[in-house]
């Protein structure tokens, strides 16, 4: 298959089940392509622990009057996937964009879609879906030789078009549709693409395809679904998660205005599943949430000793006094070269845990009636949500059918399905179709959080500033013994492999609030503690960090990962020396005169197949505040940008939002519970912070990769490393708004 | 007890509780699902609405104070010149991601255009500033409503 995909395959997971391509009369007439093709997905997306089958479906229907009609099987939450599938096989397709409709499809449970990962979805659909679009061209062709009595390879197309160049018939896509639903289909390994260079609509700025729907306010999202007879709910849980449910008033808040039902809910131990809780519904959001305000509920929090972000901290700096209790890479002699080294630097540095903030709060409706239930859900992963819902209903399967809703923004948060399992749950349970909407604080306060982390760092430097030791102890957490979802460490952690004594090792502290992945999983943290030292170790060797950078990549190779489930193709120092470079170059690094108080920082990193590099300018304010003056990004995401005019918006978008969670997003816990609830506490970044953002690509001969996610985190250490250069300051600690800054420093 | 209330320049009636805010009311009674909720709380933007040509966040506002004036939601501003200028040009820059907070960004936009209608850098920042955008799409939030105001010019 797809070069990409090798690796993986080769890592020791196959697809086990053929690829096929169905042709067949679409109903209302013209062709219908069916095409499913199994890939393997990596893990990082889901913060699963290893590689899963996935099968990556295709509908294609070319009607009689020449539209084509495909359907897009990615839940979309604002990565621009709804667009970028279809353009991939409209290119191969040949037909104009302006003739093709983008429908987006149900969940099939026999078909499980893919997972909104908006970085994978480039690289496991690239070769795919254009493959499939390629295939439905040969066939046109082929059913407008046919009818001509000429040889297939006689014929050419241009869009929407069938030719015959000798003679200069032509026959339309919808005049051939019909025909060509009864040609063999091609063996979809073998169909021939088109050579990149012709490409008409794969590389030009495509827009939103729900564009007008979104700027004239028509209903889009899971929350602004309506079914007939539907009522509305909320549900109050513990917020210790995981509590249990001794007892309540219910019975008090059955008598409050508008409301249709009222009850206690038993769950489960899954805390992404359903818990405890009380339900409440009611003929309108607003009564069901006002009467909830009068419940009293007895908890049965569980053991909450040390579930305080001040403890952890605490605990942390004593763990790491003592040697990690695993070890998770070793090179060289790290301890003897530390003590060798001309200079050592010693550093802490500590990011919170993180909600996703998702700014449509978590919500789904769901209808029950004798024993089946079709659900309306805002979900970027349905499959494990579909199984969940009939594992805890008590259902098969095949009695769920779940409608796939756009979702205002998802950032790993809806890949988990605990809001889908409560509205069925409360749907079932009320004997009505519900739609559950959670508030703000529900959805800070039940989330699935990115870690926080410690990290001690130790490097040493040779006399001639060469970086020749360094370690690691990262504190993080574990959950039931396991190692916590998103918090883990990988061997392959930069500057892996390219210093000769090294240790990274792990110690954990047992964690009760859930985890799991968000935008950019682990790189979001690990980016910022990494790359925040490396520019300490620059400074330290009197090199500038361009420079030290350059010269810790070396020449540019491929350091080959491991072999395991989470095997990449490698990491290409030449690739990132090459946005380093860009970078540099675009931002006037080292050349442009800064005014006393503003500084430039760099910082880069690769994650989810993407290499990227980052250099932002800041300026320390008067009154203490970082002001964001702009920032250059410079990714290499291979040689081909799909859609540059959402390619830009996606990685402005990703290096803004790595900026606004590095000044104003961290939660804390206290006593087992979250204690922000709102954006009162939690600060996303706002417009008057919002700096200018120029985004460049260095095109490379490598397979296309996503970047909704690879561009975030070096954002954020290339603000600290240039609050750093501005000030002198070296911020250690997320979020920068709860750090003192001097600004007279 | 039922509230007359004028949206989008046609009369509606909601029985509704006096604290019931404008939001829910436009939400779930009358059907405009465009005004979006996303804190509840004065902080996101995403429930912005017109009140009487002012950019307003209904869910702060309680249905019994509404009396006579005029509300405007997202489903009408176009109907507007400004309003029709600034989905135009939202729609040219393809300034959404996930679309969710854009509702209450044009309809803070567009308000900020009527007043001002050629606004510079700080009086965006300081109009836009209380419309949050998770996705950030912040950089064409800003270029949007400039293209809006050369639409006008031209
Ligand atoms: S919902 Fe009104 S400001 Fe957020
Ligand atoms: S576009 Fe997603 S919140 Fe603004």
């Amino acid at each position: 298959m797809d070069g990409l995909l090798a690796p993986f395959r080769s890592a020791g997971v196959k697809s086990s089940r053929r690829n096929f391509l169905k042709a067949s009369l679409a109903a209302g007439g013209g062709l219908l392509l069916t095409a499913r093709i199994h890939g393997i997905a990596k893990a990082a997306v889901s913060g699963e622990a290893g590689p899963r089958e996935i099968a990556l479906n295709a509908y294609v229907r070319v009607a009689p009057d020449g539209s084509v009609t495909v359907t897009a099987k990615n839940p979309e939450c604002g990565q621009g996937i709804k667009v970028m599938l279809p353009m991939l096989i409209a290119e191969e397709l040949d037909v104009s964009w302006d003739k093709v409709r983008i429908e987006q499809a149900g969940y099939d449970p026999k078909y499980p879609a893919q997972v909104a990962g908006g970085s994978q979805a480039t690289p496991v659909n690239w070769l795919p879906m254009r493959r499939v679009g390629a295939a439905g061209r040969q066939m046109l062709i082929q059913a407008a030789a046919t009818t001509w009595g000429v040889q297939a390879s006689e014929c050419d197309t241009t869009p929407g078009v069938v030719r015959h160049q000798a003679s200069g018939h032509t026959l339309s896509y919808g005049e051939l549709a019909e025909k060509a639903a009864a040609v063999k289909v091609p063996d979809l390994e073998k169909v021939p693409l088109k050579d990149p260079k012709t490409f008409r609509i794969v590389g030009q700025p495509m827009r939103n395809v729900d564009g007008e729907k979104i700027v004239t306010g028509q209903p889009l999202f899971g929350i602004d679904v309506t079914v007939p007879g539907m009522l509305y709910a909320v549900f109050q849980k513990c917020d210790v998660h995981g509590g249990k449910l001794v007892s309540s008033n219910v019975e008090a808040i059955r008598k409050l205005p508008g409301v249709k039902a009222a009850f206690e809910v038993k769950g489960g131990t899954d805390l992404r599943g359903l818990l405890d809780g009380v339900a409440v519904v009611a003929d309108s959001w607003w009564r069901a949430n006002r009467a909830r305000q009068q419940l009293q509920i007895t908890w049965d929090e569980g053991d909450i000793t040390g579930q305080n972000s001040a403890d952890f901290a605490r605990k942390a700096a004593e763990l790491a006094k003592g040697a990690p209790s695993s070890t998770v890479r070793k090179n060289g002699d790290p301890a003897g070269a530390l003590a060798k080294s001309a200079k050592v630097v010693e550093a802490a540095y500590h990011y919170p845990f993180l909600s996703h903030i998702d700014l449509e709060p978590q919500n789904c409706t769901a209808s029950f009636v004798n024993g089946k239930v079709e659900i309306w859900a805002p979900t970027q992963n349905p499959a494990p949500g579909s199984k969940l819902v009939a594992s805890t209903l008590g259902i098969p399967e095949s009695a769920i059918k779940i409608n796939m809703i756009r979702c205002g923004g998802g950032f790993g948060r809806r890949l988990s399905n605990d809001y889908m399992v409560e509205a069925a749950w409360i749907s079932k349970e009320a004997g009505a179709p519900v739609k559950l909407v959670w508030t703000r604080e529900d959805d800070m306060r039940h989330d699935l959080y990115r870690p926080a982390g410690y990290h001690f760092f130790k490097g040493g430097l040779d006399g001639a500033g060469k970086l020749i030791a360094f370690t690691d102890h990262f504190v993080t957490f574990s959950q039931d013994g396991a190692v916590a979802n998103s918090a883990n460490l990988e061997p392959t952690e930069f500057p892996a492999r390219l210093v000769a004594n090294l240790e990274l090792g792990t110690s954990m502290m047992p964690l009760r609030a859930p985890t799991g992945p968000l935008r950019a999983p682990r790189s979001n943290g690990l980016g910022f503690a990494f790359q925040s030292f490396l520019d300490e170790l620059a400074h330290a060797s009197g090199k500038d960090p361009v420079a030290f950078a350059l010269d810790l990549l070396g020449e540019p190779r491929v350091l080959p990962d491991p072999p395991g489930p989470r095997a990449t193709p490698g990491f290409h120092t030449g690739r990132m020396r090459g946005v380093i470079e860009l970078a540099a170059e675009k931002s006037g690094w080292g050349k442009t005169k800064l005014p006393k108080g503003t500084g430039m920082g760099l910082a880069y990193y690769y994650s989810h197949l993407g290499y990227f590099a980052e250099v932002v300018q800041a300026t320390m304010a008067a009154n203490g505040l970082i002001q964001l003056d702009k920032v250059w990004i410079a990714g290499d995401i291979g040689s081909q940008i799909i859609n540059p005019l959402n390619a830009e918006n996606q990685a402005q978008g990703a290096a803004l939002d790595g900026l606004g969670t590095a000044i104003g997003h961290g939660l804390t816990i206290e006593k087992g519970k979250i204690v922000q609830g709102n954006f009162d506490t939690v600060l996303p970044l706002r417009m008057r912070q919002s700096p200018p953002v120029e985004v460049h690509f260095r095109v490379t001969d490598f397979p296309p990769t996503g970047l909704g996610e690879p561009a975030l985190p070096p954002s954020l250490p290339a603000l600290g490393n240039a609050i750093f250069a501005a000030t002198g300051q070296r911020i250690r600690s997320l979020p920068f708004k709860d750090q003192k800054l001097n600004a007279s420093a | 007890m039922p509230y007359i209330i004028q949206v989008n320049g046609k009369q509606h009636t909601a029985d509704v509780e006096s604290e019931t805010p404008l939001l829910w009311v436009l939400r779930d009674t009358l059907n405009l699902k465009g005004t979006k909720f996303g804190c509840g709380a004065a902080q996101c933007g995403a429930c912005t609405v017109h009140l009487g040509g002012q950019a307003t966040r209904s869910c702060q506002i309680p249905v019994s104070v509404l009396g006579a004036s005029n509300v405007t939601t997202i489903e009408a501003i176009g109907e507007t010149p400004v309003g029709k200028r600034v989905q135009q040009a939202w729609l040219e820059l393809d300034v959404a991601q996930c679309g969710y907070c854009q509702s209450g960004q044009i309809m803070s936009a567009t308000a900020l255009l009527t007043k001002i209608p050629n606004p510079t850098d700080q009086d965006i920042n300081q109009a836009m500033n209380g419309n949050l955008c998770r996705c950030a799409t912040y950089t064409r939030i800003r270029a949007a409503i400039k293209r809006a105001a050369e639409l006008a010019r031209a």
